[in-house]
């Protein structure tokens, strides 16, 4: 305690009119499965201790140790999330990256390296701030083997000092990250303080960077996308989780599994109310939440695009044999050994539409942490109402990167397990047409593997059968029931989750997103209204089908911008599909899939390239008299 | 005056729940006249008579083929999923994780099987998932007009000439080495000798796989298939002559106490199996592997129960699930409560 106050207290002030605060991205480069990700989160959980708004991306190669891995932490007082591209200060400790990392950075910004690497040979127009690593780590690491991860805290202390990181907050997260080793937390927290008496010593600041302490983050958590996921399935009452691991998916099921063993053993006769089973491939997993429920469960799985095309077919068969389910996607770039460790929004039109014949499946689009958790239980109960595969739409982005987020809303309305009839159901009725659309929703009434009714049983299969679902070719009979399934796809444009609409449009322009480019959509408004005096609308999509409201939405827009991530404007290619032909001619493309998460400045510059023809100069943030609104705590 | 007796009805004959036979019988058959497969459906109807199985507590399960429509064709008021091809097995898994209180029987063929759900059927028998799973193996690709299957013999022959010249998967053997845990093979023409095993099955707790040959009359059923009635009849071997003694059935057994192997099931019952080759034990794993090596080698077709552990844990046992099915837990035991997700989200700050 006393160390703490004494190496803050020691911190020197640079001229306050210079300095730029709480607006900042740092990036991190070093060689994976160095114990960086440590560091970084260490990092993060300090700045996010200080109450600043922050947001961390890990970008990582598809790879266990070796190959060169970046990590990103922005800090905002305008509470901007999304990523940021330009970097303001690098930490250089990957050799073989470094003359790329160093090149990519804009005059002025600031180097933290280690001194072995010779950064001024590339440039002169940076701040350099060398650091003799080796030199700092042996007196705190005598163990010579742990150096190497011990080496990366004395960043996290460089940084710390350079900045104005309170250590204090510094030493908290670190001993939450290590949680109850304490002599590893010992160990690194000594690696900090050297790299932050080396900096107080022998670095003077040349850099305007600055954090200072805000209240932005009272009572806010930090978590993974995947597993506020896996709380909401949990919460959403899952009984049955089959998977295969697949990046970026596995953490879902793998946090899941943490969950579950904690929180949904029966403390009476401690057995699990759940089943969680790792598959043999994706083939299985789909094809054991397709029986699961069938015959009742609550059932999901978790996988990415590769795992989405080989789910095709029992998805079909999910959506002709009305069988419930939900399935993540958390969405990452191409196939093999594309780019699995990067991230997009490349699977929206193969998902909306996956299978064979006449199919089409409801998807939701989570932006945020607090989404994937909210959406996860929604998935659940529509899957069960429209009694069809439900996708949950997540990308790597969010799914495996730290967001900070407000505290999750436990569900306030029960379960809504749809129609299902029980045995006295039965007696009252006399018996069921599982097929029959009874109630004009396109919904018929199943019954429950297990019950115990002499009407009960029925013959489930593809989409060769009559309404008491008795095996049929006849041509009207199939007519009938893919009439029937078309009307329960108004029933499920009516329960899908509508977008979220932000008016203003007042120059005609509209945005229109989904998941994670939202992120980078709220700045890009902000940068629009700053630099043009564009004031656009804003229309997040939250679900497919979509609804009224988002035809609403273009049709009182002159030009509205579809931004996604990816090549091909997929969903663009399914609002094709809905709309009317002079709407579709309003739509526009914003398109980013570089396998990075978009960025503001990237869809700002691609809407005014095409609005006014010309990229307007963007105006170096937090100095111009333009300033964003900070946020008011 | 003359008086007309009416002669008494004969008795209603019913099993130990009080259905008849006709109450375990399913919509009428598609397949062709004289298929091995409805001879199976006879035999599990007859099964699940005699052994009082509700029917509502039966889910039927079943991929793509000849032999996975056959579910429509017997206990008609069970539930049944015609599911997609090669994949019964993670459906099953996936029905029996939602309710553990259902008897699962998932009828398969042996290019469903052994083929295009290889990858499925091996992760199943290696659960140990608790299910009866019969393959109505005729060598053959019945529904696409007759091409060959994965275990097809060697050297066989299609009708129109071509010869087989790829070694047959045995899925027995192959069940066995993977962790079932009650393996046998039979033949759709021994009524005796499949009641018994199917009665087996059912008293069984854990995968069940019944290997049954089941000659296909329009496809592969000529002199140069090995899957025909004549072959089979002329190379069966059977390693025993098996019997099945329910629990709650108290009737003497004729068997020759000397020459006779007792097994107990699960539920009490008694598989009895009469010797024919003296030194064969069903609990042996490397014996039953031997035994089916050797009639590969001598080109027989050896029948029976090859292998039974009534032991070892099934998959669902070793998940340790609450005693009720999962399916139909209430919300006040899968939802936990709000004091569970302020913890968790207290630890995340």
């Amino acid at each position: 305690m006393a160390t703490t106050q004494v190496l803050t207290g020691e911190a020197e002030s640079p001229a306050e009119s210079q300095l730029i605060v709480n607006d900042m991205s740092i990036q991190v480069a070093t060689v994976n499965g160095s114990g960086s990700q440590t560091s970084n989160m260490v990092l993060l959980r300090a700045i996010f201790r200080m109450g600043i708004p922050v947001s961390g991306k890990n970008l990582f190669p598809s790879n266990i140790a070796g190959l060169p891995t970046w990590f990103t932490i922005r800090a905002s007082k305008y509470g901007y999330i999304g990523r940021r591209k330009e970097i303001d200060l690098l930490v250089a400790m990957n050799a073989e990256t470094v003359e790329e990392d160093v090149r990519a950075l804009d005059s002025g910004a600031a180097v933290v390296y280690d001194e072995r690497l010779d950064v001024k040979k590339y440039r002169d127009d940076l701040l350099f701030y060398p650091v003799p690593f080796d030199k700092l780590v042996g007196p705190v690491c005598p163990d010579a083997k742990l150096r190497k991860l011990v080496r990366n805290m004395i960043y996290v202390g460089v940084v710390a000092k350079l900045l104005n990181v309170d250590m204090g907050d510094v030493e908290k997260a670190l001993r939450k990250q290590f949680k109850k080793k304490v002599k590893a937390a010992d160990l690194n927290f000594a690696a900090v303080k050297a790299g932050w008496e080396y900096a107080n010593k022998s670095m003077p600041k040349q850099d305007h960077f600055w954090l200072e302490r805000m209240n932005l983050n009272e009572g806010k958590i930090m978590i993974e996308g995947n597993a506020a996921a896996a709380l909401g399935a949990m919460f959403a009452g899952v009984t049955v989780v089959t998977w295969y691991p697949i990046t970026p998916s596995s953490s879902l099921c793998e946090t899941l599994i943490e969950y579950m063993k904690r929180y949904r053993i029966d403390p009476e006769t401690k057995k699990a109310t759940f089943a969680i089973v790792q598959a043999e491939d994706e083939l299985a997993a789909i094809g054991m939440v397709v029986g699961a429920g069938w015959a009742g469960a609550r059932a999901m799985t978790a996988t990415a695009g590769p795992g989405i095309s080989l789910m095709a077919e029992f998805i079909g068969l999910g959506y002709y044999a009305e069988v419930p389910g939900v399935i993540f996607d958390i969405q990452r770039v191409g196939p093999s050994t594309g780019l699995p460790t990067r991230t997009a929004q490349g699977d929206i039109l193969s998902t909306a539409l996956l299978s064979h014949g006449d199919t089409k499946h409801p998807l939701l689009f989570p932006c945020s942490v607090s989404e994937c958790f909210t959406m996860a239980i929604q998935a659940f109960d529509l899957a069960e109402e429209l009694q069809t595969p439900v996708f949950v739409m997540c990308d790597l982005d969010l799914g495996m990167n730290v967001w900070m987020s407000d505290p999750f809303p436990y569900p306030e309305k029960p379960i809504r397990r749809g129609k299902v009839l029980n045995d006295e159901d039965l007696d009252r009725l006399g018996g069921f047409q599982r097929y029959k659309d009874v109630d004009g929703d396109g919904i018929g009434y199943r019954t429950l593997p297990g019950t115990k009714h002499p009407a009960a049983g029925y013959f489930t299969r593809g989409s060769g059968h009559d309404e008491r679902a008795i095996y049929s070719e006849k041509p009207a009979v199939y007519v009938n029931n893919m009439d029937r399934l078309a009307r329960k796809w108004e029933t499920a444009v009516r329960l899908a989750p509508g977008p979220e609409i932000q008016e203003s449009g007042k120059d005609g322009i509209g945005i229109l997103a989904y998941g994670t480019s939202h992120w980078a959509v709220v700045e890009t408004l902000d940068q629009l209204r700053r630099e043009q005096n564009i004031e656009a609308g804003y229309c997040r999509v939250r679900g497919y089908p979509f609804n009224r409201e988002v035809t609403d939405f273009i049709r009182r827009h002159q030009r509205v911008y579809v931004v996604e991530q990816n090549r091909d404007a997929q969903l663009l290619g399914l609002l094709r599909l809905d709309l009317e032909p002079e709407l579709i001619g309003k739509l526009r493309s914003v398109l980013h899939y570089d396998g990075l998460p978009i960025d503001a400045r990237s869809t700002t510059d691609s809407i005014l390239t095409q609005e006014i023809g010309g990229i307007a100069p963007a105006a170096a943030p937090g100095v111009d008299s333009n300033t964003p609104q900070e946020v008011q705590a | 005056m003359a008086t007309t007796t009416v002669p008494p009805a004969p008795p209603r004959k019913v099993n130990r729940i009080g259905l008849e036979q006709a109450d375990y019988k399913g919509n009428k058959t598609t397949l062709c006249a004289g298929c091995g497969h409805n001879a199976i459906s006879e035999r599990i109807i007859e099964a699940f008579y005699e052994m009082g199985v509700e029917p509502h507590r039966v889910a039927k399960l079943s991929g793509i083929g000849c032999s996975s429509k056959s579910p429509a064709y017997f206990l008609r008021t069970s539930y049944g999923f015609n599911a997609v091809h090669g994949r019964m097995p993670s459906v099953a898994t996936g029905t029996v994780l939602a309710n553990h209180k259902l008897i699962a029987v998932g009828v398969s063929g042996d290019g469903d099987s052994a083929s295009i759900g290889i990858g499925q059927f091996v992760h199943l028998m290696r659960r140990n998932l608790p299910i009866i799973y019969i393959i109505e193996d005729n060598g053959v690709y019945g529904l696409t007009k007759g091409q060959f299957s994965a275990t097809a013999d060697l050297g066989s022959k299609l009708k129109t000439g071509v010869i087989n010249d790829l070694p047959a998967i045995d899925t027995c053997a192959l069940a066995i080495l993977l962790g079932a845990t009650y393996v046998a093979r039979s033949f759709s023409g021994d009524k005796r000798q499949l009641l018994a095993l199917i009665e087996g099955a059912v008293a069984h707790h854990g995968t069940a796989m019944l290997d049954v040959i089941s000659p296909c009359v329009t496809f592969n059923d000529h002199e140069g298939s090995t899957k025909s009635y004549s072959y089979v009849k002329d190379h069966e071997s059977p390693i025993e002559d098996v019997s099945f003694v329910p629990f709650f059935d108290d009737i003497t057994v004729d068997y020759d106490p000397g020459t006779t192997t007792e097994i107990t099931m699960h539920d009490g019952s008694r598989l009895l199996l009469k010797k024919l080759n003296s030194d064969y034990n069903p609990t042996n794993k490397s014996e039953a592997l031997r035994v089916l090596g050797e009639a590969h080698d001598k080109e027989e077709v050896v029948t029976g129960l090859f292998y039974v552990d009534t032991k070892r844990e099934s998959f669902i046992d070793q998940l340790n699930l609450v005693d009720e099915p999962l399916a139909t837990l209430p919300e006040s035991r899968v939802r936990p409560p709000k004091s569970v997700l302020d913890e968790v989200m207290e630890s995340l700050r």
